[in-house]
């Protein structure tokens, strides 16, 4: 009996070391952030403030990236919304309406999902200088949306082909149309879906950094490459520059703290094991 | 014979109305401007017009008593767009890579394989395959041994489960770029005066010993210490993977192992991990994949230091600093072959498997 006491405790012990390496950095960045200016020293950097809690350095940080956090919400917000849209309608009909080779799209579709951005980025940016959809936020969600494609039908698909085909047969001997089981029975039906793809979509919208250096301009920049810009320039005193890391990081922070279960289902159907 | 088509007069009126508004609108949007909000809207309202245009079909298409027509032209804008978007720059990219393209006017001249020799030859390149290497490895196996350790640990059912598997999975909510950041202050490699970071917890501690240069090392030191970030977000993933397949393990089978004997530790080594073979499998895909595009991480850590360069930075800074393009496009070409070998027989193995349910 006392072995297994033991055997308890150390898993305990094992348990929270693992877990303050985990939280570390987020210490860091929260008392950072909190502390006045005039208590910045790389030598304090791990003590507690003093002299009381201060948001200074949030100010300022949010100061160098308040437009930059406009930009990103501003892409994030129709890109979450229209991916889902289709990701759904997508999933739906290579579910529910299987043709000949409906497999074999489903699968090069499935592709894009991988791929390094990098293989088609020369193409890309000329494409979408040629269509004037260049430089600015449109043009991004755009991006987004297509390279999307593939995971939000994924998650759709699996789910949909989880509902049993009866509820669909029944439908149709009322006479429903394949927009109107869409509409009056599948549609309904899919608001964990949603919630699953949504999240998703804006997770990975509001991180990336590759498309959002290269397709915008600077006025137009989203958070994560304003922030890239900020870390790398010698003007920007640290404490600033954490304070508005964690600005940058809070929105999909928040998300997952308060919607974590349906984060966790987007990345394993990433997985491939709906 | 049985009907093909039903022809209903309201349908048609509203099909008829569809097509001529996006008609018009795309005559007029094709020669003259659209702005709102001091944005060019011009391009949106194309789409848009092509979109109401689109629907017109749809409409007529919808007609037809066998509704696979339909099926097959509601997924159709999606089809066209991952078939241009994936498929069609894929090649376009090929296309450069074997051209001489260099500076901003595109230059389309064959050179076969040129760009590709170059590549097999350049240090920066040779460097950049073995930073990835040591990488993907690291990365890997740092993810996989944390991963299921944390899935056992948390399969013990202590209290506060919940919370501890919240603590391990929140770090991949966040952007490479922004753990990146934090990361590199917190790896600090400055010394005596300024040593700062971990290199400081570890002074205060008299860890002396433990003190690094953290990704500042001499190489391959430098790279196998970018695993850590990279480890810090996903391993809370590859713990998820693990205890997912963990738990879908009949409690039976245990019970049944210890009536025979069996201690804890061999109901592990004998009956959980035998039966979580496919778990890795997945996860070795996911990260494997992952590491070998990995860029933004090494960005925000290293700043474009060359020591710690990849080829998605190679990629970036020849094509669109350099303007090499045809040689930043042989660069994105090779990375999409290492991703191919790795995921395309996964992708065949998964469509076969379901074809046959």
């Amino acid at each position: 009996m006392n072995r297994r006491i033991a055997m308890k405790t150390l898993f305990y012990a094992l348990m929270i070391i693992l877990a303050l390496f985990y939280l570390l950095p987020v210490y860091l960045l929260v008392l950072t952030g909190l502390k006045p200016i005039s208590e910045v020293d790389l030598k304090t950097m791990w003590a507690l403030p003093v002299a009381g809690i201060h948001f200074d350095n949030f100010i300022a940080g949010y100061k160098q990236l308040a437009p930059n956090l406009n930009n990103s919400l501003a892409m994030v917000i129709p890109e979450a919304l229209l991916s889902a849209l289709l990701g759904s309608l997508n999933g739906y009909l290579l579910s529910k309406w299987k043709f000949r080779g409906s497999n074999l799209i489903f699968s090069l579709i499935l592709f894009g999902m991988f791929i390094p951005y990098q293989s088609v980025l020369i193409p890309l940016v000329k494409f979408m200088q040629s269509i004037k959809l260049y430089g600015d936020i449109p043009g991004l969600v755009l991006v987004h949306i297509i390279y999307g494609i593939p995971i939000t039908t994924l998650i759709f698909r699996n789910y949909y082909a989880g509902i049993g085909t009866e509820i669909l047969e029944a439908g149709r001997i009322d006479g429903a149309s394949l927009m109107g089981i869409y509409r009056y029975i599948m549609f309904p039906l899919s608001a964990p879906s949603f919630a699953v793809v949504i999240i998703w979509q804006f997770t990975q919208a509001w991180n990336e950094f590759l498309f959002a250096v290269i397709l915008t301009n600077q006025s137009h920049w989203p958070v994560t490459v304003a922030l890239n810009n900020l870390a790398g320039s010698q003007l920007v005193q640290w404490n600033v520059l954490m304070a508005a890391t964690l600005l940058a990081a809070l929105p999909t922070l928040v998300v997952y703290i308060f919607l974590g279960r349906f984060f966790l289902r987007g990345l394993m159907a990433g997985a491939l094991k709906g | 014979m049985s009907r093909r088509f039903v022809l209903r007069i309201p349908d048609l009126i509203l099909a008829i109305a569809l097509l001529l508004i996006g008609v018009v609108s795309i005559f007029i949007l094709t020669r003259t401007e659209l702005h709102l909000a001091g944005r060019n809207f011009t391009s949106i309202g194309l789409l848009l017009a092509g979109l109401i245009f689109y629907c017109g079909v749809l409409v007529i298409v919808s007609m037809f008593i066998n509704e696979t027509y339909l099926s097959i032209a509601l997924l159709l804008p999606s089809i066209v767009a991952v078939a241009i978007f994936v498929y069609g720059f894929i090649g376009w990219s090929v296309r450069v890579s074997l051209s001489q393209w260099k500076g901003l006017l595109p230059d389309y001249t064959w050179v076969g394989l040129q760009q590709y020799t170059y590549l097999f030859h350049d240090t920066r390149f040779l460097i950049d395959v073995r930073n990835t290497a040591v990488f993907t490895v690291g990365f890997i196996a740092g993810c996989l041994i944390l991963g299921l350790g944390l899935a056992i640990l948390l399969d013990q059912r202590l209290k506060g489960e919940a919370l501890f598997r919240g603590i391990f999975l929140f770090p991949m909510s966040i952007s490479f770029i922004a753990s990146g950041v934090v990361w590199g202050w917190l790896m600090n490699p400055a010394t005596g005066n300024r040593i700062t970071g971990i290199n400081l917890i570890f002074k205060s501690l008299s860890l002396d010993f433990l003190i690094s240069l953290w990704h500042s090392s001499p190489q391959p030191w430098g790279m196998v210490f970018t695993v850590i970030p990279a480890v810090w977000q996903l391993s809370g993933f590859t713990m998820a993977l693990y205890l997912g397949g963990i738990r879908s393990i009949s409690d039976d089978l245990r019970e049944a192992a210890r009536v025979d004997g069996a201690s804890e530790f061999e109901i592990y080594r004998y009956i959980i991990l035998p039966m979580l073979q496919p778990v890795t499998l997945s996860a070795v895909i996911i990260l494997g994949h992952m590491s070998l595009k990995i860029f933004d991480l090494i960005v925000a850590l290293g700043h474009k230091d060359l020591r710690l360069d990849v080829p998605g930075i190679y990629m970036w800074t020849t094509t669109f600093d350099g303007t090499n393009y045809a040689q930043g496009a042989a660069i994105g070409v090779l990375m999409l072959v290492s991703v191919a070998i790795l995921v395309v027989p996964y992708l065949i193995q998964n469509m076969r498997t379901e074809t046959e349910i």
